[in-house]
């Protein structure tokens, strides 16, 4: 058995975050009901990376809503409103990520939801919260890594604050949604009733930095410092960093720079006795390190390192980790495709349950897809039924 | 009522990515228990960023085991055995990061524990799973971030890869651990039986690519190729990136080109009116609002393109945005105490249910600080 089975999510909301986490409890065994305006649907279905469109909709689309159904309504017109109505009555949980008070003023606000279904569990997204001065302002990822600091820890010392280059803060929050609304579902065994599970993209990209925020609200309120050379983390010390070698590139993480100098044979680090000059010198120790590592291919350095048992790897891109044992031991790819399209390659979701990989050939439904059926199975136009 | 209230978890982990699971359950209302080797604990308490000591620990140990008991036991030891199995046969969960094999060799693995409570949420984390070569090496975040090709997507074109500047690895592991421990506990309560949840650093950290990833894997394996300026995600058009004000910095993200050189006033921009121009000369489209954008100040900007609902931010660092009325608002910074009275701030639970923010004064704990409440 999956966990989730027979819940059924219906998620009202676009692009990644909330539906990032509707995927998530997809794979887990729910069913996932994407509610979505007719003719466009979800806003990512037209928002194209590198232009890659598959089957008429964005290939991105496909990556993040596979494994669900589609069901369109236009939630102004009383008819299609009642019919989502009629849906939520069965539904277990539902996910919508608009700006504060827009579902209220469509009449599915959590308050009137509960009256139709107690047991629901009710889940939400915003950008920076329900009320303040930001209530307003879009929640797209980059803007939040903007306003939180997050920039300021990443790149080397000399450049401008740069940005972690994924949608993170889409993610994060999309994480911690769906941990809400499962911690809720458990709750509900024991109370019989659902529960409003928020969170915004604000306070998920600072949890994310809560290690070096409480570092930072405990040492004096100090700014991070990036490293000047090689930046892999504002806070910790040589030799953390890739560093370049003869033909490639290798990672070193934390360890004693006195035995990095026994290991490399750099009679320099010795000298660096005191561990904390291995934080407050580290951008010189680095150099030292990085002038030392350039002279020689990455295989010989990994060879002597790991003999030793420090901690280093190989800097991989994704050819060479699709090439890899270590890789291809994961199983991790699976097909999507649409029935009779080409094969469509995508990642699997990275929980195993019972050593269940959750693997689903689920295809990432056609706006509409699944309407009529749905209006079937559920008898949600009982009265025109009723008239024929 | 906090959704995990009468759960009780054993921690059996060190470091980040499986402490990380154990602080979320307990902000969610679980009852955590840190399993400490004696005299020395987890070996995060010695590791100091910015060489910060707070009353004996580090700095990040206190962020990540606030809301903890913690005792020691000694797992190689048949006493420790013997202390561990009451502990064990009460626990609804339990936590392990050991290496492979560690786990079996001190009969903490699932078969050995099911033996003991066959309805207990057993949840793992390893670095690469559990075949192939890598299934013994360390799994330490930066080493799994270089291995995983995400280091190829961060930084300029012309820089090496640059690692993310965070654990992201170790974090992103630990909240799918989370997620796969929840739902255990859900399938628990369906089926009156004991499950097995596994993540693994270098799976979640495919995972949190998986947009980009799922492009290369259907565009002919055609490897990202970074901005060479002010670079923020190697696949998506100008002029999505930070850019240098006269007083500051701008994060400008989607817009058509031709309307941002308009609002403005960018004569260059307004003839690239082709949307597909937007991601081939991206990098050249960059290096205009690089020059435009250092004529004003950040506030003229901003007042210019919010006026338009143009995706735009101040790029702030945490003291400018502690001090905003937006993030006072969040209430995200909590005070914790520890029993010696040693106060120190940290964020919050960034999960609010049924309208409550969960906060909780309880410090990360000095080790064995509960020895006599759990301990025979």
């Amino acid at each position: 058995m999956k966990p989730l089975e027979k819940i059924i999510v219906l998620d009202f909301s676009q692009y990644l975050a909330g539906p990032s986490a509707s995927l998530r409890l997809a794979d887990m065994g729910a069913r996932v009901i994407k509610i979505e305006r007719p003719n466009r649907g979800d806003g990512s279905r037209a928002m194209k990376l590198k232009n890659m469109e598959v089957d008429g909709d964005s290939l991105l689309f496909h990556t993040i809503n596979r494994n669900k159904e589609s069901f369109t309504a236009d939630l102004k017109l009383p008819e299609d409103l009642n019919m989502v109505k009629k849906l939520i009555g069965y539904a277990d949980v539902m996910i919508e990520n608009f700006r504060p008070g827009v579902m209220e003023k469509i009449g599915l606000g959590y308050d009137t939801v509960r009256k139709i279904n107690p047991r629901i569990v009710y889940g939400t997204v915003t950008g920076y919260g329900e009320k303040g001065p930001w209530v307003r302002k879009p929640g797209q990822d980059l803007l939040l890594q903007a306003m939180s600091g997050l920039a300021w820890l990443n790149g080397d010392s000399d450049q401008p604050p740069m940005p972690f280059a994924l949608s993170v803060t889409d993610m994060y929050t999309g994480v911690h949604l769906s941990q809400g609304i499962l911690a809720c579902l458990f709750r509900r065994f024991k109370t019989g009733e659902g529960g409003l599970v928020q969170v915004n993209l604000l306070e998920s990209i600072l949890d994310m930095q809560f290690e070096v925020i409480t570092t930072y609200l405990n040492d004096g309120h100090q700014m991070p410092q990036r490293s000047q050379y090689n930046n892999a983390h504002a806070y910790l010390s040589a030799p953390y960093g890739i560093y370049e070698t003869s033909d490639n590139y290798i990672a070193l993480a934390m360890g004693s720079i006195l035995k990095l100098g026994k290991i490399l044979d750099i009679p320099e680090l010795l000298s660096y006795t005191d561990r904390k000059t291995w934080f407050d010198q580290r951008d010189e120790i680095k150099m030292i390190i990085g002038n030392k590592l350039e002279k020689q291919t990455t295989s010989y350095w990994l060879n002597i390192l790991q003999a030793a048992g420090y901690w280093c790897s190989e800097v991989y891109t994704w050819d060479q980790l699709l090439e890899s044992e270590g890789f291809r031991a994961l199983d991790f790819l699976q097909n999507i495709a649409r029935p009779g399209c080409p094969e469509l390659m995508t990642s699997r979701c990275p929980v195993r349950i019972n050593k269940d990989t959750f693997k689903s050939r689920k295809w990432a439904p056609v706006l509409g897809e699944d309407t009529q059926r749905i209006i079937d199975e559920f008898h949600l136009n009982a009265e025109k039924e009723g008239l024929k | 009522m906090k959704p995990l209230e009468g759960v009780t978890v054993l921690d059996f982990s060190q470091f980040l990515a499986g402490p990380s699971v154990g602080l979320r359950l307990a902000d969610l209302g679980a009852n955590v228990i840190k399993i400490e080797k004696p005299g020395t604990g987890d070996i995060c308490r010695e590791m100091y960023v910015s060489n910060l000591v707070i009353d004996g620990d580090s700095s990040i140990f206190h962020a990540i085991n606030r809301n903890k008991d913690a005792i020691e036991i000694d797992l190689t030891s048949e006493k420790g055995r013997k202390q561990l199995k009451p502990l064990l046969q009460k626990a609804d969960a339990m936590i392990i990061n050991f290496r492979l094999g560690v786990a079996e060799k001190l009969l903490l693995d699932y078969e050995s524990i099911s033996k003991i409570n066959r309805e207990i949420v057993y949840g793992e984390i390893t670095g690469y799973g559990y075949e192939g070569p890598w299934k013994t090496m360390p799994g330490q975040d930066l080493l799994v971030q270089s291995l995983s090709g995400l280091c190829w997507l961060n930084g300029n074109a012309a820089q090496p890869p640059v690692p993310f500047g965070l654990s992201i690895a170790d974090m992103f592991t630990g909240q799918h651990l989370v997620q796969g421990m929840l739902a255990g506990l859900i399938q628990k309560q369906i089926s009156g039986e004991g499950v097995l949840v596994q993540c693994s650093l270098l799976e979640s950290v495919m995972d949190i690519q998986f947009e980009l990833f799922t492009t290369y894997l259907n565009d002919g394996h055609e490897l990202p190729v970074r901005s060479s300026i002010n670079n923020a995600n190697a696949y998506i058009s100008a002029p999505y990136g930070i850019y240098e004000t006269q007083d500051g910095y701008l994060a400008i993200a989607m817009v058509p080109i031709p309307l941002l050189g308009d609002l403005i006033s960018c004569e260059p921009l307004k003839s690239y009116d082709d949307p597909t121009m937007w991601a081939v000369k991206r990098d050249e489209i960059k290096q205009i609002l690089v020059q435009h954008l250092k004529t004003q100040t950040t506030a003229a900007w901003l007042d210019v393109l919010e006026a338009a609902d143009i995706w735009c931010a101040d790029v702030m660092t945490w003291k400018r945005l502690f001090e905003t009325e937006g993030f006072k608002g969040l209430n995200m910074i909590q005070t914790v105490k520890r029993q010696s009275g040693v106060e120190l701030e940290t964020t919050r639970c960034p999960i609010s249910i049924d309208r409550e923010i969960f906060t909780s004064d309880k410090a990360a704990p000095v080790i064995g600080q509960d020895n006599a409440k759990y301990l025979l």
